[in-house]
């Protein structure tokens, strides 16, 4: 009924007009300074690739370094110039490549690439909105991105080298220029680039809760939204909410820097000299910084899981498992993540008991965490599973998320932090958890929704190579860091070979590095595909995956801005009615009302409700004498 | 599709096709907007908090605001106090402003929103002359010359004839001391003033706006409002700024 569009004209159509009208489109407007919402998801998509390649070869040439630390290559040189003097990869742009590695993953990639990738394509479509509630920020939010890229980049290239602090560029280290030569203009443009990108997430998330509070097409209640947009609600939330902390936190950071003042600093001796700039704290930025730092983690891994859970639903062609559930562990991871960051700091000289408090909160998060898991295992268990790449990359995400989930509970106890802070052990455990993870929804996101970004399917035999290439990779390369890590040798070390104690680990080492090299040259099969699937994939069709949500009731093959031609399309059902019993299709979209279906699905479908209803109660009641029996048994109660 | 009259969100307000906060969307942003910059707030003040508790002295805010232009010591406070009226009562002819424009009247919303550029104005005007008077102490964002470790050695340069002004120059630029009491309060009122200028910048187009009719023609005053929202969250920071640094 959707597909059928009503001759009529829209009223509420605001800004819906296509190609072919009167309005006349110049290339600028249509291809740079868009304000069409599934444009911009495209271009924060191609620059976020972008960035993810820089990034993953920047982790490429430190690896070479830790890998062959004796190693020389030509080519370093006239790659690097100065920084690769003899062929040899020098130890200050060792570190700056760690910092802007870390650095573009975090925020360019898996925040912006990521979050503003699909919240961008996928807000409007799957609510049923014309556009975004203002184009003209969200237009404004990309091209601030795209500002705080370059400047990135452009730090790289001072003559003093980029920032080299670490991705959390710690004062004093990034606050005194004279610390080290990443801490001069390099380390000012970082300050300066990560301002912009915090205006241009700002908004972005202003956008994306605005739209989805008020822009959703009748029938959309907030219990029939896709799980997608409950993660990017959560993202937008959360960022909000921690980003003009780390705003703050990189205020006084500057004036530190350019003014000379001591918000950070104290008690510093150069050369025997005391610093005339005392009085402040360090721990204090630590602090105003892991309070973005941690919800952080979850603005990247949020939207991965929201595209996962969609990805599997439909791929198993089953309904997700425990929808309220899943929404209620979005809820509680956001509102977890705020007052968690503590944990970052353990080793910072904190009261224990605050300690103790922030450890207590920390593996509470497990709870939220394993709901998930567990209901993505259980969407799973018994489903029509279609192994599409993008339900691999979906399943991979699951994989990861458990592999590197399990070792945050050791890293979230403040006693075993002792040994393993600042270790090998912490970059195993974010890699898998928050960079793997994300990068493997996001990926799941790209194959599954390039149909509806360029009406064309990506050839499937690629993606295959590229997922099993991709995770034997990830896995190569961060398990055996945890061994590593466990024995103590610190992260951002330049090489092994200084310390006897880590001289076992050089072998291990270059296994590693071969391994991460492996998986860069896979991620140039995914390149390949991307590309050349714009131009030459297969065409798709309306709905390549038979799945449930709106967006596949949009015109594929025309571009047009307000999505659809006639009427949006209203819902009756929520996105998940996959395989359901009596009807024609395995699947019901959600514009789809009950009076189209055949009789027979919708009377199985409310004897099948009540019947579930009833073996529900039965069984929560069921349960909680049990629970209650077996409590007070293991209390020493006996009953009678 | 239209057949469908089940369309099921008749008087639900979550239900989709609907505000369900009775706000448009850009009044939705705004409210988050303002969400955000209240942590923004939070968090210099909340580093006030935590620099202020660990130093080891603090200076006097009677002593530090207690001159007024033509008077030049004696006023403790007054010459803040008529700031914060100024802009207290600016955000009452804000109030007007909307109150008017919910009535559609033009050129009352013109003329509150006027007064209102006005008090913002004055309220920037001010902040100028007490920065200004501020420097002309000897205090910078890195010097502070009301450091009580620095009363010594004032006395002591009086002793040798200078003047009392000399005195506190040579002193605020000679002797190490502890400046975090400048560097916050400039930093903070700063980026408090940077608010301030950005919403009378705000102000000033949406009062050319509504001369010229924009919002007649659109048939509502919303983007009053919205700015109206603006203009009153900077007024409460101002409150919260005010008891910290003039106050406690």
């Amino acid at each position: 009924m959707a597909h059928a569009a009503t001759a009529h004209h829209d009223h509420h159509a605001g800004h819906g007009h296509d190609d072919h009208g009167h309005h006349h489109e110049t290339f600028l407007s249509k291809y740079v300074f868009s304000m069409d919402h599934k444009m911009i998801a495209k271009q924060f998509l191609i620059t976020g690739i972008l960035m993810a390649f820089i990034g993953m070869l920047m982790s490429v040439i430190f690896r070479i370094q830790l890998g062959w630390p004796e190693g020389t290559y030509p080519w370093m040189e006239t790659l690097l110039g100065k920084w690769g003097k003899g062929g040899k990869l020098s130890p200050e742009f060792y570190m700056g490549l760690v910092t802007i590695h870390g650095t573009i993953m975090v925020f360019f990639v898996l925040t912006a690439g990521l979050s503003g990738t699909f919240s961008n394509l996928l807000i409007p479509l799957q609510l049923g909105a014309r556009d975004m509630a203002s184009p003209f920020i969200n237009m404004l939010s990309y091209w601030l991105f795209f500002v705080s890229t370059v400047l990135m980049l452009g730090s790289v290239f001072v003559e003093t080298g980029p920032a080299s602090g670490g991705w959390t560029v710690y004062p004093p280290l990034s606050a005194l220029p004279q610390a080290m030569s990443g801490s001069g203009l390099g380390m000012t443009l970082w300050l300066l680039s990560m301002t912009i990108f915090i205006a241009s997430s700002l908004m972005g998330s202003l956008n994306y809760i605005a739209t989805i509070l008020n822009m959703r097409t009748v029938g959309m209640k907030m219990t029939r939204m896709p799980l997608t947009i409950w993660a990017f609600l959560c993202t937008a939330i959360l960022g909000v909410l921690s980003f003009p902390v780390l705003l703050s936190a990189a205020v006084l950071l500057t004036f530190d820097r350019l003014f000379h003042t001591s918000f950070y600093l104290n008690e510093i001796y150069i050369a025997g000299a005391p610093l005339a700039q005392t009085g402040g704290s360090a721990i204090l930025y630590q602090h105003l910084f892991w309070f973005l730092g941690h919800p952080e983690v979850y603005i990247i891994l949020m939207p991965a899981l929201g595209l996962t859970s969609e990805v599997i639903a439909t791929n198993a062609r089953k309904p997700i498992f425990g929808y309220r559930a899943m929404i209620g562990s979005l809820l509680g991871i956001s509102v977890l993540s705020f007052i968690v960051w503590g944990h970052h700091m353990f080793m910072t000289g904190m009261n224990p008991f605050l300690g103790n408090v922030f450890m207590i909160l920390t593996l509470v998060i497990a709870v939220p965490s394993a709901v998930k898991t567990f209901n993505y295992l259980a969407t799973l268990w018994k489903g029509s599973i279609h192994m599409t790449p993008a339900m691999l990359f979906a399943i991979g995400l699951v994989s990861m998320f458990i592999s590197g989930g399990l070792t945050g509970i050791w890293l979230g106890n403040a006693a075993l932090d002792i040994n393993l802070h600042d270790t090998y052990f912490v970059v195993a455990h974010f890699h898998l958890v928050m960079g793997a993870a994300s990068i493997f929804g996001m990926l799941a996101g790209v194959y599954h929704w390039f149909p509806r970004m360029f009406g064309r399917v990506m050839n499937a035999r690629l993606g295959y190579l590229h997922f099993w290439l991709t995770l034997a990779s990830a896995y190569m390369v961060f398990f055996p860091m945890h061994f590593i890590g466990m024995d103590g040798v610190p992260r951002r070390y330049y090489s092994f070979t200084e310390f006897e104690y880590m001289a076992p680990w050089l072998d291990l080492n270059k296994f590693i590095s071969i391994s991460a090299i492996l998986g860069s040259v896979a991620q140039f099969v995914f390149l390949y595909n991307f590309f050349n699937s714009i131009f030459r994939g297969e065409k798709s069709g309306q709905n390549p995956w038979k799945a449930n949500t709106l967006e596949w009731t949009a015109p594929m093959d025309v571009r047009l801005h307000g999505n659809w031609p006639g009427d949006i399309p209203h819902v009756y059902r929520w996105p998940y009615d996959y395989s359901v019993p009596g009807a024609v299709d395995d699947f019901i979209p959600q514009n789809v009302s009950d009076d189209e279906l055949p009789e027979a699905a919708r009377s199985v479908n409310r004897e099948q409700t009540l019947a579930a209803e009833a073996a529900n109660q039965e069984k929560k009641e069921e349960t909680s004498t049990l629970a209650f029996s077996s409590l007070f048994s293991k209390l020493g109660f006996r009953k009678g | 599709m239209s057949t469908h009259s089940v369309a099921a969100n008749e008087g639900k307000i979550w239900d989709g096709g609907n505000e369900p906060f009775g706000a448009s969307y850009g009044k939705l942003m705004m409210w988050f907007f303002l969400l955000s910059d209240a942590f923004t707030f939070t968090a210099l003040l909340l580093g006030y908090g935590a620099l202020r508790f660990s130093a080891l002295n603090w200076a006097d805010p009677d002593v530090v605001f207690q001159s007024a232009p033509g008077i030049e010591s004696g006023a403790p406070l007054v010459f803040v106090g008529i700031m914060t009226f100024i802009l207290i009562m600016s955000s009452v002819t804000m109030v007007l402003a909307v109150e008017a424009g919910h009535r559609n009247s033009k050129s009352e919303v013109v003329k509150w929103m006027i007064w209102t550029v006005i008090g913002g104005a004055m309220f920037l005007g001010c902040q100028a002359w007490e920065w200004t008077h501020l420097f002309s102490e000897g205090a910078s964002i890195t010097k502070n010359p009301f450091a009580p470790e620095l009363v010594p050695y004032i006395e002591k340069f009086v002793a040798q004839g200078m003047s009392h002004h000399e005195a506190t120059l040579k002193a605020v630029n000679e002797i190490p001391h502890n400046y975090e009491f400048t560097s916050l309060f400039f930093t903070i009122t700063g980026f408090h003033g940077f608010h301030v200028l950005s919403g009378v910048v705000i102000n000033i187009i949406i009062t050319i706006n509504a001369m010229a009719g924009t919002y007649q023609r659109r048939g509502h005053y919303e983007m009053i409002e919205k700015v109206g929202l603006y203009w009153h969250f900077v007024d409460l920071v101002w409150v919260f700024v005010f008891t910290f640094f003039y106050l406690v």
